[in-house]
């Protein structure tokens, strides 16, 4: 594999992971730390929003981003031809 | 059957599942010892790294803290899962695709320095013994309570069990015994959980009944709470009326909880034993699928933990409230059987004073006890009810029930300790025999699981990185000068070694276990996490930057934690406010300054290593783990 496939691969791969880990402190510092007060005003069944983020919301959020991670990733390397 | 007997069956047959697989999958070479032969199955090791993540903290206290803290739990349990997503991303394909056996091997390796390399030996083994001894802990008491052993035969029994299978089987034999343990584990929690959710809220699911509605009306002391209310409005009603505070609205300020959170996270994605799981898997692919299958497994026992400490406080309370104690531990309150309140008593977890005199329990916040945890000292004798005398409990009083409903403050006379709600849950509930057996065998799993996963590490360590890649160095090719067969001798040495030093931990326990916990999560945060991270990410980091921010972030973390937890700093005294706990978080944060800053001003590192970093980064390539 040249230098520029490598690169080009690697700058994907970033960008990735950038947008990934926004999402994972969005759902578990932002909902379930920084705005939890905010979030709390809204409720469903007997939860308050902010607390089911914290203590259940924030967790299912983390299963997917590693799922859509690596299902990604895949294809990354699929379309460099670098996969294993 | 006779609960007993029902535990001793339970127990030993785990015991006896656990020998049968470490005598099927026992190693033969140092690459089965140390990463099983890399060749174990994602979803496999997903659940094995499960079992070694989830330890007696997991499983026995964190429901505990949970339901202490209610909404700032929530701390633990994003930390404690977060870093998984920070594994599967920053960390662990690229460390399966540089293709050794451990921490230290890529810390050496990529900054090229014994010095680098012996600085993360001593951290591995500092991490993984402070995490160890509370494993013991959790393990002595399980066999105290319910097997009613001496907490140190528990240890020995302990120790015996994992020198088997960690010592003949090494990663191999921890690796399949830890799948089996998950599934001992995970139900042992589960079915109680479940129970308790159909009886608290009627629902099935402990996650959905959670948000759920009580079928039943209680008493809190100040008022009746209605039958039909959300299991998380009645708590926030009557925690509110004995002065705890709502349940689901934050206590704890957002920036500690910022700050615990953080530490706990990076600390989980930097913790040794955690990393090197993903040294066994056969593939980059695999390594990554890897990290999501463990915290699927994580999350199935995670996701119900606050579910079950919510279900623990309102069940506390409901029982707890206004009960006459004599009654009660006699078992003569209809559905409400107090057998479980003496043998904990018995245990020295739990104690009682009865500061008015009414013969009642009164459950409230504040101390009962004098001093600083609160924790009861017990004397010979027994009081007026039948309880356990004391010799330092608050002083008397004469308000009655009726006053202080009227006066809308109860006075507390009880000391619960955290670690017990899970363990008594089952008993509390009033549920049966079989389900309260294999909460026995489910903790022994997770503590047991947990501390094989460190003992192999901390052997490894020894053998691998200290004798085989520092002392017995062959100066000249750089190469270890042991032979195989020798360096697999004296792993299963250091593990003999490193078995009777947790023990010895366990028995003599130092009397900080909880704090301890900090400590290894702080300077895994401090350390490992940054170094490893720079190493991926950032060619150009040298090994001046390198030694350099790894002792500063280190030493930072280290001195400040021993100050403030050991020598009795002031609380006034906090950096910006920030707990022991949380201040891992900051150093990290000068890990990385202090790194980056040295790194610029000394030489870049040589070519070949640039090329390593380049290589790490592709998939394509990745063989077998390799000396």
């Amino acid at each position: 594999m040249n230098k520029e496939a490598a690169e080009a691969y690697w700058k994907e791969n970033i960008s990735l992971i950038l947008k990934l880990l926004v999402v994972w402190f969005v759902v578990s510092y932002g909902c379930g730390i920084i705005f939890i007060d905010e979030l709390n005003a809204i409720t469903f069944g007997g939860f308050k929003l902010g607390f089911w983020f914290a203590q259940q919301g924030a967790i299912y959020v983390f299963l997917v981003l590693i799922f859509v991670y690596a299902k990604k990733m895949e294809a990354l390397e699929e379309k460099y031809d670098i996969h294993e | 059957m006779e609960l007993q007997n029902l535990i001793y069956l339970f127990v030993g047959l785990s015991f006896a599942l656990y020998i049968g697989i470490a005598i099927w999958a026992r190693a033969g070479s140092t690459k089965e010892f140390y990463v099983a032969g890399g060749g174990v199955h994602p979803v496999l090791n997903g659940m094995a790294t499960g079992a070694d993540w989830m330890s007696a903290a997991s499983f026995i206290s964190l429901a505990g803290i949970v339901s202490l803290k209610g909404s700032d739990g929530g701390a633990y349990l994003m930390g404690w899962t977060g870093g998984y997503v920070l594994l599967a991303m920053l960390l662990a394909p690229y460390l399966r695709k540089f293709g050794k056996f451990t921490v230290p091997d890529f810390v050496g390796d990529r900054y090229y320095s014994d010095f680098a390399r012996t600085v993360a030996v001593v951290c591995v083994i500092f991490i993984s013994f402070t995490y160890v001894a509370g494993q013991m802990r959790g393990v002595g008491i399980v066999f105290s309570r319910f097997l009613q052993v001496d907490v140190n035969m528990g240890i020995y029994i302990g120790m015996g069990i994992v020198f088997i299978y960690a010592v003949l089987g090494g990663m191999k034999g921890v690796t399949y015994t830890q799948v089996a343990q998950y599934c001992v584990m995970i139900f042992a929690f589960t079915v109680p959980a479940i129970f308790l959710s159909l009886q608290v809220t009627q629902t099935f699911l402990p996650q959905i009944g959670f948000g759920g509605t009580i079928p039943f009306q209680f008493d809190d002391g100040i008022k009746m709470i209605d039958s039909g209310a959300y299991l998380l409005h009645a708590l926030d009603t009557s925690m509110s009326d004995l002065g705890f505070g709502a349940y689901t609205v934050s206590h704890g300020g957002t920036w500690n909880v910022f700050m615990l959170t953080t530490a706990l996270m990076l600390g989980t994605a930097g913790l040794p034993h955690v990393i090197v799981r993903f040294f066994t898997t056969p593939t980059v692919k695999g390594a990554r699928i890897s990290a999501g299958w463990a915290l699927v497994f994580i999350a199935i026992l995670y996701t119900q933990i606050p579910a079950v400490a919510s279900f623990a406080r309102i069940n506390l309370i409901k029982n707890l409230q206004n009960v006459d104690y004599a009654k009660f531990v006699d078992g003569q309150i209809e559905g409400n059987n107090g057998f479980w309140f003496k043998n904990w008593e018995a245990s020295g977890l739990i104690g009682w004073t009865d500061r008015n005199g009414d013969g009642k329990i009164q459950f409230a916040s504040g101390k009962a006890f004098k001093g600083t945890k609160g924790k009861p000292k017990y004397t010979k004798g027994k009081g007026a009810s039948g309880e356990r005398m004391t010799s330092n409990p608050m002083p008397s009083h004469t308000a009655s029930a009726q006053d202080m409903r009227a006066n809308g403050k109860i006075i507390n006379e009880l000391y619960i300790d955290r670690d017990i709600i899970v363990l008594a849950n089952p008993e509390i509930a009033g549920l049966p025999n079989w389900v309260i057996a294999i909460i026995a065998a489910g903790g022994l799993a997770a503590a047991l699981s947990t501390a094989a996963g460190l003992l192999l590490v901390i052997s490894t360590s020894i053998s691998h990185d200290l004798l085989g890649n520092v002392i017995m160095k062959d100066s000249v090719t750089g190469k270890s000068t042991l032979s195989e067969k020798a360096e697999l001798l004296s792993a299963r040495a250091a593990a003999v070694v490193a078995i009777c030093v947790a023990g010895y931990l366990g028995i003599h326990p130092p009397g900080f276990v909880a704090q301890v916990v900090a400590f290894a999560f702080g300077l895994a945060a401090a350390s490992f996490f940054p170094v490893i991270i720079l190493g991926i990410f950032y060619k150009r980091m040298n090994k001046e930057g390198a030694i350099a921010g790894m002792l500063s972030g280190l030493i930072f973390t280290f001195v400040y934690i021993i100050y403030f937890v050991f020598m009795g700093g002031d609380k006034a005294d906090y950096l910006w406010g920030i707990a022991p706990t949380g201040i891992g978080t900051i150093g990290m944060i000068l890990h990385f300054i202090v790194a980056i800053t040295v790194c610029k001003f000394t030489p870049p590192p040589p070519q070949e290593i640039q090329d390593l970093v380049e290589n790490i980064r592709i998939p394509r390539g990745a063989g077998a783990a390799t000396h």
